[in-house]
């Protein structure tokens, strides 16, 4: 069974940073079996706290913005729930600014919030993050180039193939169309894919909204497709 | 069922991913130090490292002079995992590091010309491992 697959490219001179770190030669190839069924990263020296899925939580007081609940479920290909598997997540406060110290947005940093996170997804896959909406923030990549609101995400996997770094954007956010990092993904699609959708069943009254969003890894009887 | 797809690191996870003893597999292991270039032959100065094999596992962030280091026994395959993410990469990247003198089938597989950039060199007490993303002495990259 081959799955359908909709990767970007490594070289996609709209977003200017891939022109010169995208490799020129292609990948070599290595077996199936190997690259599907070598056993990946062990995870488990990353610290994972039991207050670690809360974003909000762990501060003097509370983080300014918009309270939303991210959830979802962590499959792979072949359909089957990723169980314990490390889920790490990072973000932009609600003015759009990361507390990294790169980071140079002249937006305010909030007191209360850091917008890192990570947990392990319960024995159906299943995950949860409680965080505030991340904000929009301009960068470099071209005149008044701004990226949509988004929560990047990390996530292991069993295999070597399963290993992913994505982001998570947010439904009906009028910089999608613009932003050449998503649309780096030629089919809509797989651009798709990476939007979650608001959901009234995770939202609870007078607290936070929900957010849903479903990740497949690559399982093991999928097939990279280099095109 | 389709993959998610990926999308790059960007530039801000310094202060989520990385974890306290995070580039130390093993300790008082091997130390590996290395430099990661892009294709003007500058630093790369914001990229993640994750290398593993069989229990070892470790990250490490590059600094501003592209410069990351690990600690690691030398395990019995010969070689470390490494998985390279970074601004301006919307994929991943995965080779290999081959420890001096291991040599298995897939080492031999790839073309003489560029297999010495799988492999690392001796350099007094420590392993030299640079990693060129791209032009001259390009790395290989395992798909």
């Amino acid at each position: 069974m081959k799955d359908e697959e909709f990767e970007p490219p490594y070289l996609f001179p709209d977003y200017r940073a891939t022109r010169l770190r995208a490799p020129q030669h292609p990948p070599v190839k290595l077996p199936d079996e190997w690259f599907h069924h070598a056993p990946g990263p062990v995870f488990g020296r990353v610290p994972v706290g039991p207050h670690d899925a809360d974003l909000t939580a762990g501060h003097p007081g509370e983080p300014l913005g918009e309270r939303i609940i991210v959830s979802g479920r962590v499959t792979d290909s072949d359909g089957r729930a990723v169980a314990n598997t490390l889920i790490e997540v990072w973000q932009a406060n609600a003015a759009g600014r990361y507390l990294d110290p790169i980071d140079d947005h002249p937006a305010p940093l909030d007191p209360n919030f850091t917008g890192a996170g990570r947990c392990i997804t319960d024995s159906q896959g299943r995950y949860r993050f409680v965080t505030i909406k991340p904000g929009a923030y301009p960068w470099r990549n071209h005149a008044n180039a701004w990226r949509p609101a988004h929560v990047h995400f990390s996530l292991f996997g069993p295999s070597l193939a399963s290993r992913l770094v994505t982001q998570m954007y947010f439904p009906g956010d009028p910089l999608i169309p613009h932003d050449p990092i998503l649309n780096s993904i030629s089919d809509p699609r797989g651009r798709e894919l990476l939007v979650s959708r608001f959901d009234f069943e995770t939202t609870l009254p007078e607290w936070a909204l929900g957010y849903r969003w479903d990740i497949v890894l690559r399982g093991r009887n999928a097939t990279p497709v280099e095109r | 069922m389709t993959p998610t797809p990926s999308q790059t690191v960007g530039p801000f996870f310094g202060f989520a991913l990385p974890f306290a003893g995070d580039a130390v597999a093993t300790p008082d292991a091997i130390r590996v130090e290395g430099q990661v270039r892009d294709g003007a032959a500058e630093p790369v100065g914001d990229a993640l490292l994750e290398v593993w094999i069989g229990e070892q596992f470790a990250r490490c962030r590059t600094d501003v002079e592209g410069a990351f280091h690990f600690v690691v026994a030398k395990p019995e395959e010969g070689f470390l995992n490494v998985t390279l993410f970074a601004r301006g990469l919307l994929r991943h990247l995965h080779t290999r590091m081959y420890f001096p003198d291991a040599r298995d089938d897939l080492l031999l597989s790839v073309d003489p010309g560029r297999r010495q950039t799988l492999i690392a060199r001796r350099e007094g007490e420590i392993l030299r491992f640079d990693v060129r993303l791209q032009g001259e002495g390009e790395t290989v990259f395992f798909a």
